[in-house]
């Protein structure tokens, strides 16, 4: 009997890795709406995307220019004119706020991107090979755990320029090592599964095992990780643009916390200055930390129950 | 202790420090393609330029440069500020003890609580203790440090004039002795608090991490059935044990005691290396940023080092893998 007698009933393998994986993300999803946290956390962080893509139509971008200010007044307080204020030289604050968003989200994207990438491509290779090439992976991860991050990426940062887009890059290239390491722990415990034994048995090539059998083993952590290093990442970039550097006709939150230090704002006390700006930061922080630490919960089991 | 353990771990520390001596050389020589940009639009003559480009050591091809890069270096000697025009090393022997002082406290008071914090929620997880603290420190992790730093500039200095609002000392005055301490104490305390503040949230959750991991261990077991208190058993056999994973962070973070708080540093206008650093930065003065990032690069390496003999000291699985 050939298998096109019977087409409704035939079962693919690749059908049937399909509905597992629907089932298993059914079960993620369920398990993941019953974290409070988390959820408040993916709130949180859908409030910041939607005001962040939103924000051409809120503000027009002619409001961040130096010229924007002329005639109006400088560090003032809130008023009906300008929501939150305006900075040293009269423009408005809230708009700085809302585009300052996209600088961000972008950087805390794009960086999370480059250190998990690099992250996984040396924590996968190191864990799989292992031996010299393994050994030599990890001793050039060493060196990134240990070098000072914050001068390293200022020293990078000063000497390739600073536009969004490279400052995204400098921070992902400084702060892969701590995701390599955890990854190359993961592979190494999920090489030696039995089930990755017998397909190596029945004649799996390296290409095969890895992208089959350990990648989709160590998938949930990268996500996991990832979701932790976007903190950082934003942290990473708040700092930098506080000392001045990135784009300078686009604010972030981190340089407008750098005008309000320069300006006074601190004694003059505009509070409309100088906590907005932090408060979002935190914000946006503390949301990926939650989603994080709730999937770490849900695809660790070791974690359960701490 | 092991010889051949030792000696690993001694080459890889000095094979670090040349790859950072390396690094350093090509980071700033050779990605930075015109180290006289600082100089462009100015109308130098031939006589001056020459001067300039000697006196940074920019004459001879690459090779060169990096040979004498190399013997200078070795020899501490990191050539002149494009600023100021002072040696870098003087610069930077100004700004060390400043740095040393409010590094160094943070750091101590920074360890003692963070481990404290981290045992005590670790000992009992889910308590109150454990989720207040738990809290407490993903808060402060989440805020940025300088920020935190002008929060307190605004509530704990400019409005209630509590403390002062930034520098190591008060210049209007010429104090001596006891009230020449307690005004370098005044002005180390915002500064102290933030740092503090910001990094106790890292130390608390290793530790945490790590007395978790020790509860269910047998050697606990055995402690309680010989009848000892709670607070013993914790005390004296759990801590000891979790405290190790935490060598390596706190003999990491003597090593960063040398890059200073550079944004920390900023905010109290604190003059240590970490301002050194952001002034280097604003007048884009190379050679400055140069020695910085070698000095906190190297005291990193040592620290590492540190932290691996003493490990190997303290736990004998470590030197027999």
């Amino acid at each position: 009997m050939s298998v096109e007698a019977v087409p409704t009933t035939a079962v693919s393998p690749r059908r049937m890795a399909w509905a597992r994986r629907r089932r298993s993300l059914t079960h993620f999803l369920r398990q993941f709406r019953s974290d409070r946290a988390g959820m408040v956390g993916v709130a949180v962080l859908v409030l910041f995307v939607v005001v962040a893509l939103a924000a051409p139509l809120l503000f027009s971008s002619d409001e961040l220019r130096a010229s924007a200010g002329r005639g109006e007044p400088t560090l003032a307080l809130p008023s009906s004119e300008h929501w939150l204020g305006t900075d040293e030289i009269g423009r408005d604050l809230l708009a700085q706020l809302v585009w300052g968003s996209r600088i961000s989200l972008f950087i805390g994207l794009v960086g999370t991107l480059v250190a998990v990438t690099i992250g996984s491509l040396v924590g996968v290779t190191a864990g799989f090979f292992g031996g010299r090439i393994g050994g030599a992976l990890m001793a050039v991860d060493d060196w990134f755990l240990v070098i000072p991050f914050l001068p390293l990426a200022i020293v990078l940062a000063a000497v390739l320029g600073s536009s969004a887009m490279i400052l995204a890059v400098v921070i992902g290239v400084t702060s892969w090592a701590g995701s390599g390491r955890i990854l190359r722990a993961q592979v190494l415990s999920a090489k030696e599964r039995t089930f990755v034994e017998r397909s190596r048995a029945l004649g799996a090539g390296s290409w095969h095992v890895v992208s089959r059998h350990v990648l989709p083993q160590v998938a949930p952590l990268i996500l996991a990780t990832a979701t932790l290093t976007v903190p950082a990442v934003i942290l990473s970039e708040s700092a930098l643009s506080f000392l001045g550097f990135g784009d300078r006709f686009r604010p972030s939150w981190g340089k407008m916390l750098d005008g309000a230090l320069d300006s006074g704002a601190i004694t003059l006390n505009r509070w409309n200055y100088y906590l907005p700006p932090g408060l979002c930061i935190m914000a946006v922080v503390l949301a990926f930390t939650v989603i994080g630490r709730s999937l770490e919960r849900i695809f660790d089991p070791r974690l359960r129950g701490r | 202790m092991n010889f051949r353990h030792v000696g690993r771990k001694l080459v890889g520390a000095i094979g670090m420090l040349a790859f950072v001596l390396v690094f350093n050389f090509f980071l700033f020589r050779i990605v930075d393609s015109d180290p006289l940009a600082k100089y462009r639009g100015r109308v130098l003559t031939e006589e001056k330029r020459a001067e300039i480009i000697e006196r940074f050591g920019l004459d001879g091809s690459k090779w060169d440069q990096f040979r004498r890069y190399i013997s200078e270096t070795v020899r501490l000697q990191f050539g002149y500020s494009t600023d100021s025009g002072r040696p870098v090393l003087e610069q930077i022997a100004d700004a060390l003890p400043n740095t040393l002082l409010l590094v160094g406290i943070s750091t101590v008071i920074t360890i003692a609580v963070g481990l404290w914090l981290g045992a005590k929620s670790g000992w009992r997880p889910g308590s109150r203790f454990d989720r207040s603290a738990t809290g407490f420190s993903m808060v402060f992790y989440a805020m940025p440090e300088f920020w935190l730093g002008m929060l307190l500039l605004v509530f704990a200095a400019s409005r209630t004039g509590w403390f002062p609002t930034g520098g190591v000392r008060d210049l209007t005055q010429d104090l001596s002795g006891w009230s020449m301490i307690v005004d370098r104490a005044e002005h180390l305390v915002l500064p102290t608090i933030t740092l503090v503040l910001a990094y106790l949230g890292s130390y608390a959750l290793v530790m945490r991490t790590s007395m978790l991991e020790t509860l269910g261990e047998d050697y606990l077991t055995v402690a309680r059935a010989k009848g000892l208190r709670d607070t013993d058993v914790m005390r004296r056999h759990a801590v000891p044990n979790a405290l190790l994973p935490s060598v390596s962070l706190i003999a990491i973070s003597f090593g960063f005691v040398v890059g200073g708080a550079i944004t920390t540093e900023t905010v109290f206008s604190y003059p240590g290396l970490g301002l050194e650093t952001y002034d280097a930065i604003q007048a884009n003065d190379l050679p400055m940023l140069q020695a910085l990032f070698f000095l906190s690069s190297a005291a990193l390496v040592f620290a590492n080092l540190a932290a691996d003999l003493l490990l190997g000291v303290l736990d004998p699985r470590i030197r027999r893998a």
